[in-house]
């Protein structure tokens, strides 16, 4: 290896030091890491904390009929069934009308077209919008203008008024564009090869997006679908004005009736609270109620795609 | 199916270069345009019926666009714009009365890259049979068993037809691939290169098949092994540029052509 004569060095094994650059980029991208994982561990350690002592099997099967601020009392219940009603029915609708924006977007649309792009962008703005923007969006467009048409000529506001109906459909709104990109991401990974295939054998375009291409893209659609779930579950401010309610002695009974949300009633304990050191353990129980129903919420969409991509792979 | 209808002649059209036996698909002045390159210039070609016809040439050379003419995939890309006349049985498949799906579940194809649908082995070749209308579970059953017979693919996969065809080695997809296009019968079948992705023995056995499937079927097969086409094919045409050169029986392509560039071609000097 000491080679001294004119040729130029033979490639060596030899190690040329420390590096460094290497080590330093290593310690500052592990201590990045390390930083969310300590932030994301104090405030749930934090929550688990405060929140345990107050969390049982009576605060979260309990009603809230007695004082909600009350910590001997208060309940959790109708929120829990709330919130769940209100991301089910989100699911109800931003899925369908997602995959299909999709759908039109790869299969249909001419993808260099103006009007393509200009939907793209939209898409994506969407996106980009205030989630505080979206509830006046709702209170604007379903509530008055839609719930106002459809209670033309009635003295009494039936569906003109913040309704369970009117939330749902803000959030999916919002959540619109998580799955119209998954959906799309997911359509384009499929090989070009599949659709030649069906389309050779003399399939029709909708068939073959029917038979082949969304059967394939499902695992894509439903984590569009988990991304939105995850994303609806704990935001207030779309539905504040559009369906969320102060207390209600009744569950909610139909589409157009208010209900109880814990991620408002978490707004409500830190604000509305006539002795806030009282009620802090309630805050803190809530709080851990719904971080884990929208966990819970996740997990069961989770296993869903889970057992989906393991049928795709068994063949069936 | 629609009815014959005329094409319209082009004048300065070459008479079509004959292959014997009973002409069935008789191309005459075909040009396609991507956009504004021409991939295809002038190509008039007659193929006969129960033939092997191969079409060889270096890459670029118009070969599989022109095969994706006869089942009309070419349809798929916005910019492609054809003219002349190809009729297959008589019909002019680009007029405008044509079915294209009717015309597709005549005419067969398989792929370059095996493309079994991510489903089971059954469903594979029972998805083109749903399709067009065969319902009865023991239909279904039987038209299973006899096209991966004639794939030369049941014995392999008769104890497994519910799992994933996914599961199936390369050589064993590609033979799907086949096996699903000769279930629903078609008449003819277009292959694209249908080894170029396999081993020499998955190579051998596909070869073997389109001797087999030839008292059945007319195929014509875009390739780029030459040994492949002598060995498999009764007539050969060799395409340059978007030209059809030379086309004509395989021995005599192969062994004594009519034109410097065939023999330039097959003969390994350039390509």
């Amino acid at each position: 290896m000491n080679s001294t004569s004119s040729k130029p060095a033979p490639l060596g094994f030899r190690s040329r030091g420390f590096d460094f650059a290497s080590f330093a980029f290593t310690g500052i991208t592990g201590l990045a890491t390390l930083f969310i994982l300590l932030i994301l561990g104090i405030i749930l350690a934090n929550i688990a904390w405060h929140g345990w002592g107050t969390f049982s099997w009576r605060f979260l099967t309990g009603s809230a009929d007695q004082d909600m601020f009350d910590v001997n009392k208060a309940g959790v219940l109708p929120m829990l069934i709330g919130t769940t009603l209100r991301v089910m029915l989100m699911t109800l609708f931003v899925v369908p009308i997602g995959v299909i924006t999709a759908v039109y977007l790869t299969e249909y649309a001419n993808s260099t077209a103006l009007t393509t792009r200009i939907i793209r962008g939209a898409v994506n703005n969407l996106a980009g919008v205030p989630s505080i923007v979206f509830g006046l969006f709702g209170l604007g467009f379903f509530i008055s203008f839609i719930g106002g048409a459809l209670d033309a000529g009635a003295t009494e506001p039936h569906w003109g008024k913040p309704a369970i109906l009117w939330a749902s459909l803000t959030l999916a709104v919002m959540t619109l564009p998580l799955v119209i990109v998954a959906t799309e991401e997911s359509l384009r990974a499929i090989t070009p090869g599949l659709r030649e295939a069906s389309l050779a054998l003399g399939a029709t375009k909708l068939e073959t997006i029917l038979k082949i291409v969304l059967p394939e893209a499902l695992p894509g659609i439903l984590t569009g679908g988990i991304l939105a779930v995850g994303r609806a579950g704990g935001e207030v401010a779309p539905i504040l004005f559009t369906g969320a309610a102060y207390y209600m002695r009744d569950l909610p009974k139909g589409p157009t009736d208010q209900f109880m949300d814990l991620g408002y009633h978490v707004f409500i304990l830190s604000t509305q609270s006539p002795d806030i050191e009282k009620t802090r353990p309630i805050l803190f129980a809530t709080v851990l109620a719904l971080l884990l129903l929208t966990l819970s919420l996740n997990l069961v969409a989770v296993i869903v795609r889970a057992r989906v991509r393991k049928k795709m792979r068994a063949g069936h | 199916m629609a009815a014959f209808s005329p094409s319209q002649v082009t004048l300065n059209a070459r008479p079509p270069a004959e292959g014997a036996g009973t002409p069935l698909i008789q191309t005459d002045s075909v040009n396609l345009h991507y956009g504004t390159t021409q991939a295809l210039k002038n190509i008039s070609v007659t193929l006969g019926e129960r033939h092997v016809t191969a079409f060889i040439g270096p890459s670029g050379c118009g070969k599989s666009t022109f095969l994706r003419c006869f089942n009309r995939m070419n349809d798929l890309i916005d910019s492609v714009r054809v003219t002349g006349s190809i009729k297959i049985g008589g019909q002019d498949i680009y007029s405008p009365d044509v079915d294209v799906i009717e015309l597709r579940k005549r005419i067969g194809m398989v792929f370059q890259r095996s493309n079994p649908f991510p489903k089971s082995i059954y469903d594979n070749i029972t998805y083109g049979l749903k399709l067009h209308g065969m319902k009865a579970k023991s239909d279904l059953d039987a038209a299973v068993e006899q096209s991966l017979r004639s794939a030369a693919l049941w014995d392999e996969v008769k104890d497994r037809l519910n799992t994933s065809a996914m599961g199936l080695s390369g050589g064993q997809q590609q033979r799907l691939c086949i096996a699903r296009a000769i279930a629903i019968k078609p008449e003819i079948l277009l292959m694209d290169e249908p080894a170029s992705a396999l081993d020499p023995i998955a190579t051998a056995k596909i070869e073997e098949l389109i001797i087999e499937l030839k008292r059945e079927f007319t195929i014509v097969i875009v390739t780029h092994n030459m040994q492949q086409a002598a060995r498999i094919s009764d007539f050969t045409a060799f395409f340059y540029l978007g030209e059809l050169i030379e086309f004509g029986p395989t021995a005599k392509l192969f062994t004594n052509p009519s034109k410097k560039q065939t023999e330039d071609y097959v003969t390994g000097r350039f390509g």
